[in-house]
């Protein structure tokens, strides 16, 4: 079975600073894998440029087998990849049932149809307000984006990234700006994410992130420093010196 | 369609029998304004991609139908499809190049476009005449149907904007139509969702240059006549300012927007000699006081008015 993502000497420089260099790593299908490390560790460049979003100087992006090093961004959700962002970036005039019926559409050749009225199609707003049920918002679902809370918003942007069905899954620092209440929700939500999506996770939050991860990769400097499980990355020296500060 | 909308068609259909020619001629001249806003509303209002040249496909299919009528002798059964065809290919081409920008580069690519166009116009005598423009040009007889008289070209001019406005509206509430509007609030989104943003993009210039195009025909035909200043960029601007006026990304909003144009234009100047400066304190006025254009803010006064609501 082909590994979820597998990364291969990617290398980015930014007018002559390098930020990722010769990073390569393999997440398997199904995996949740956590990328930590200080900042200016270069972990934010590390999902641009496996998203599609910054182009690499070096070194090649596999997902599910399938090269997509050169493939623009929309062909890389086709090939089964979804992701949140850390500064929301949802459909804020638009109700909540409206981003996801997008979300959904996104892989659909309905999409291209310039005649079907599309508030007809209760298909899709039947499947949006499921997804929309499964992160505990169907309540809200005729609520504009702009008239709910910013933890409500992160679950929209999860129920989005579900919408597409990814096989890999990157989600970054889905706890950023959160409540302990509302970081738990998070959590459960993505605890409840079933095995045949692999997940990736760029997360600031140790003690909600190292329960999720199976597998943790620690960036300094733009460089793999140590990878490996929980109790792994957490004892070596190199982490505690660079990350933990002990 | 909703009954306010019935009503103002009847009103409209029964116009010619109840007003003078004049303004059955204004009517007419509304109407095709109207087309040209709406068509740039899309690209506007649901693209979020500010044109100042598309007043380049409203001249270009004018003289193509009359240059094919004039020099090639050719019925307008052959001049109006082929004028059509050829702004809508000019679209495909002038799209793939002020795509390549948004924002401000988006709008400086499209205005040096349809500088281009507007100098042709001007320096390719041979071809368009020059400062005189072409003239002798007749109306079309669609099945028969003589259009010479003001009533009867005023009547086809409506059947083809209700045309026009219901494809529009069909078009903007189409699923493509969702995810335009979705390229135009959050194109990063849209990417990471799978949609070729670029391409929705250009997919909507070259309908909106397509639209342009019949309100380029509707013109000429009314006009009998067509000077390369059609393509100016004033022409441009005001229906720009026609469209942010009546209120981007509605309907009804290109429409009374270029209502207010065509009226401020053609009917306030015959009695302020000044009426350029009277549509500048117009249009400051709108936007001090209904910044999102005459239709939303006045659905928005009509909601605070009835109850609160929101």
């Amino acid at each position: 079975m082909s590994a979820a993502l597998e990364v291969r000497g990617l290398c980015k420089a930014f007018g002559g600073i390098s930020v990722t260099q010769d990073v390569s790593l393999t997440v398997a299908a199904g995996e949740r894998r956590l990328i930590i490390g200080p900042n200016g560790a270069g972990k934010t460049t590390l999902f641009g440029l496996i998203a599609g979003e910054i182009k690499p100087d070096a070194g090649s992006v596999f997902v599910l087998g399938h090269d997509v090093t050169r493939l623009p961004i929309p062909a890389r959700a086709r090939v089964g990849m979804a992701r949140t962002y850390q500064i929301i970036n949802l459909f804020s005039k638009d109700t909540l049932a409206h981003n996801v019926v997008l979300s959904l559409l996104g892989l659909l050749p309905l999409r291209r149809n310039p005649i079907a009225a599309l508030a007809a199609r209760s298909d899709l707003y039947d499947k949006a307000h499921a997804l929309l049920e499964r992160v505990g918002l169907a309540a809200r679902a005729q609520h504009r984006i702009s008239e709910i809370s910013y933890g409500e918003q992160r679950r929209v942007e999860i129920a989005l990234a579900l919408a597409q069905e990814p096989k890999l899954l990157l989600l970054d620092e889905p706890f950023a700006g959160l409540s302990q209440d509302e970081r738990l929700i998070i959590k459960q939500l993505i605890a409840e994410i079933p095995r045949e999506t692999a997940i990736v996770m760029i997360e600031h939050d140790m003690d909600i992130a190292l329960e999720f991860a199976e597998k943790i990769t620690v960036l300094h400097y733009g460089q793999l420093i140590v990878e490996g499980d929980r109790d792994k990355v957490v004892n070596d020296p190199m982490t505690r010196e660079i990350y933990l500060g002990h | 369609m909703k009954r306010s909308h019935l009503l103002l068609l009847v009103v409209l259909i029964a116009l010619p029998w109840f007003s003078g020619e004049y303004y059955v001629n204004l009517a007419s001249q509304i109407l095709i304004a109207a087309i040209f806003a709406a068509s740039l509303n899309l690209l506007v209002g649901y693209a979020g991609l500010t044109s100042l040249g598309h007043a380049s496909y409203l001249g270009l299919s004018a003289y193509i139908s009359a240059w094919l009528s004039l020099r090639m002798g050719l019925g307008h059964a052959l001049t109006a499809p082929a004028a059509l065809l050829a702004t809508t290919l000019t679209g495909c081409a002038f799209g793939w190049i002020a795509l390549r920008a948004s924002g401000l580069g988006f709008l400086m690519l499209t205005l040096a476009l349809s500088q281009i166009v507007w100098g042709l116009g001007y320096r390719w005598v041979g071809v368009t005449n020059g400062d005189n423009g072409l003239s002798g040009l007749t109306r079309p007889a669609p099945f028969g149907i003589d259009l010479a008289n003001s009533a009867a070209y005023y009547w086809f001019v409506l059947i083809i904007t209700t045309l026009v406005l219901l494809v529009i509206a069909r078009f903007v509430n189409s699923p493509f139509g969702a995810t335009l509007r979705g390229t135009r609030d959050q194109p990063r989104r849209m990417s990471s969702l799978g949609y070729d943003v670029w391409g929705i993009r250009w997919v909507t210039f070259v309908f909106a240059s397509f639209l342009g195009a019949v309100a380029g025909l509707l013109y000429v035909y009314f006009n009998k006549y067509i000077h390369p200043s059609v393509m100016s960029v004033t022409v441009s601007a005001e229906a720009l300012l026609a469209v942010i006026a009546g209120g981007s990304g509605t309907l009804a909003g290109p429409v009374v927007g270029a209502a207010l144009v065509m009226l401020l234009k053609n009917y306030a100047s015959a009695y302020v000699e000044r009426w350029n400066m009277l549509m500048g304190f117009v249009f400051v006025f709108i936007v001090i006081v209904m910044p999102a254009g005459i239709v939303p803010g006045t659905q928005a006064l009509l909601r605070r008015l009835g109850g609160g609501r929101k």
